[in-house]
């Protein structure tokens, strides 16, 4: 097991004029998970990731990659391998000569540069210059020079991006492998689909702020059952609701029922004698509590600030 | 610091860039070498035509080994402010901020990672300016003078001035990030405001002094010998005087640098 410090976020505020981009924000990313750093656009993820790796000047807070900030550090992409949104490339150079600059720092020779490039799958386009790259192969490139210095933790902002599904699967594997590994994986993302099968917590963000922070199972626990209900006698339906304590709520041609499966609320129809034309399950899944959150902007456990 | 050198050393070398300049650096020198070596060595007629001075003998011969500096210079100054410029053009910056983040270290990095680039262009350009020169001076004039002392300290002055160039580029690069507007302010600052000013400057009495200050004034007083000290346009400073003038401009754009470009977030 390798053992790999947290990382942490501690009242981290940013504001570009009157936008207040990361607005008192807390947070820990453990070791030994993938943790899902999530938001719609323009959530703030991005200028939470600068700020934690030194790139950006916070207006108040502070991060911390173990014990002190990244720049503190004296080898740092030792200790954090990173791949932001914004990094870009020199098209000129190729994809070897990219981590040739970038492997000094780190302490990595030639043949761990080779290696990397044999890693994410470019090894036939190392001489190439990055310009003819495709979107996916300057993304692998950029996780390459992240893994250069074998980095204990590992900070990635949308890493799916341009990448093809064989590419996402592969990503999702490595990070778990990382993760198992003891390191500490951060990735950011604006789709909780696209990481929901990779990470083990979640971090949700909205306008800078955050809504929830908790296991991806509790995050899970959030889903509720619904039952949408088309009857002739509409009011009969709402009367049985009212009776049982379920909360309904006009919708389309009928109601939905929240909080009760389909069945159980056919069973009590039945017995109660309501006729109804249209039954269908109308739960809420994972994606829908993210949806949820992130339209809201408040945590639907009702604790804002999140489960930690 | 060593590692965050050899990674700026690696980064000029590893794109085609800077050989293709070198390139086109040396066949401009030479030229320019062979064509003014031959004037010069034909000059009679000058003398005739108009009022300027007649160069003979190793007068001409430092004069035409001198343009490294005097021509040759705006090579090492845009290969400098480039090793910068990229940096930002292409959002490379974020990449080589997280592997250095010690923004000091790696201001101090890349300054003497043109040192050898400069050096190169120095040595490259001393060559090509004798390859042009020497013939022309030799068959048509007084001599080639390759041995005389005061050619070789032209011509390892050339060497020197050439990286003190490069470092003023990567200093200015640092403070005018923007690529194409760098190179616009470089060119049209040395090869129309400069030579200007220096003529203006020297038709005026009261400003005579100052146009010797200007960054081009000083690399000619550095190299002692000049195509337009000898058009007597100014009095140049003394030698040790242009050199400090130069380190002056290079310190001053590299601190100012450091306390904008460098302070800035990236993104
Ligand atoms: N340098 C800047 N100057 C001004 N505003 C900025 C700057 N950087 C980011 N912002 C603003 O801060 C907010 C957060 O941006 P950020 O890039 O962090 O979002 P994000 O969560 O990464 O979004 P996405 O999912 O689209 O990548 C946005 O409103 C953005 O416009
Ligand atoms: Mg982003």
């Amino acid at each position: 097991m390798i053992a790999a410090p947290s990382l942490g976020v501690d009242g981290l505020t940013k504001t570009f004029g009157p936008l207040r981009a990361v607005d008192d924000l807390t947070f820990e990313v453990r070791p030994g998970a993938v943790t899902g750093f999530l938001g719609p656009n323009g959530a703030g993820k991005t200028t939470t990731l600068r700020m934690l790796l030194g790139l950006a000047t916070p207006t108040s807070g502070s991060t911390r990659v173990g014990d002190r900030p990244y720049a503190a550090h004296p080898q740092p992409a030792r200790v954090v391998g990173a791949a932001l949104e914004a990094t870009g490339f020199h098209p000129g150079r190729t994809g070897l000569g990219h981590l040739q600059v970038y492997a000094p720092q780190v302490g990595a020779d030639l043949d761990r540069c080779h290696e990397l490039l044999d890693t994410v799958g470019l090894s036939a386009a190392a001489g190439r210059r990055v310009g003819q790259y495709s979107m996916g192969m300057r993304q692998r490139l950029g996780l390459a020079t992240a893994l250069l210095g074998d980095p204990p933790c590992l900070v990635l902002d949308e890493p799916t991006n341009g990448l093809d599904p064989e590419g996402i699967r592969w990503l999702r594997t490595l990070l778990r492998g990382f993760a198992a590994e003891g390191r500490t994986v951060l990735v950011s993302s604006h789709l909780l689909g696209e990481v929901q099968n990779t990470v083990d917590d979640v971090v949700v963000i909205v306008r800078g702020r955050l809504v929830h922070a908790s296991s991806l199972a509790d995050l899970a626990a959030l889903a509720e059952p619904g039952a949408y209900v088309v009857s002739p006698t509409a009011g009969a339906v709402a009367d049985l609701a009212r009776r049982q304590g379920w909360p309904v709520r006009a919708h389309e041609r009928g109601l939905v029922v929240d909080g009760v499966t389909a069945d159980v609320v056919g069973t009590a129809a039945h017995r109660d004698g309501v006729e109804l034309h249209e039954l269908t399950p109308r739960g809420t899944d994972l994606e829908d509590v993210f949806l949820r959150l992130t339209a809201t902007g408040h945590d639907l456990a009702g604790t804002p600030g999140g489960a930690r | 610091m060593r590692a965050a050198l050899r990674s700026e050393v690696r980064k000029l070398l590893s794109t085609r860039l800077w050989w293709v300049l070198l390139l086109a650096m040396a066949g401009y020198l030479a030229f320019i070498g062979a064509t003014l070596g031959l004037a010069l060595a034909l000059g009679g007629d000058v003398e005739e035509s108009g009022g300027a001075p007649v160069l003979g003998g190793v007068d001409a011969a430092t004069t035409v080994y001198s343009l490294v500096s005097a021509i040759g210079y705006v090579f090492p100054l845009v290969v400098g402010s480039l090793a910068v410029t990229t940096e930002f053009r292409h959002h490379t910056i974020t990449q080589t901020l997280l592997a250095e983040p010690r923004r000091g270290v790696l201001l101090a990095a890349k300054l003497l990672a043109t040192v050898p680039v400069g050096l190169a262009y120095g040595v490259v350009g001393a060559l090509a300016i004798v390859l042009g020169g020497a013939p022309a001076l030799a068959i048509a004039g007084d001599g080639a003078f390759l041995t005389d002392g005061d050619v070789v300290q032209v011509l390892l002055l050339d060497v020197l001035v050439t990286v003190l160039w490069a470092l003023l580029g990567a200093a200015f690069g640092l403070l005018v990030t923007q690529q194409v507007a760098a190179i616009v302010v470089i060119l049209a600052f040395t090869q129309f405001v400069e030579p200007v000013a220096r003529l203006a400057l020297g038709a005026v009495d009261a400003l005579a002094g100052v146009g010797a200050f200007l960054p081009g004034a000083a690399a000619d007083a550095l190299i002692g010998a000049s195509f337009f000290g000898e058009l007597g346009s100014a009095d140049l400073l003394p030698r040790w005087a242009g050199a400090l003038v130069l380190l002056a401009y290079i310190g001053t754009f590299a601190t100012v640098g450091r306390l904008t470009t460098l302070r800035r977030d990236v993104a």
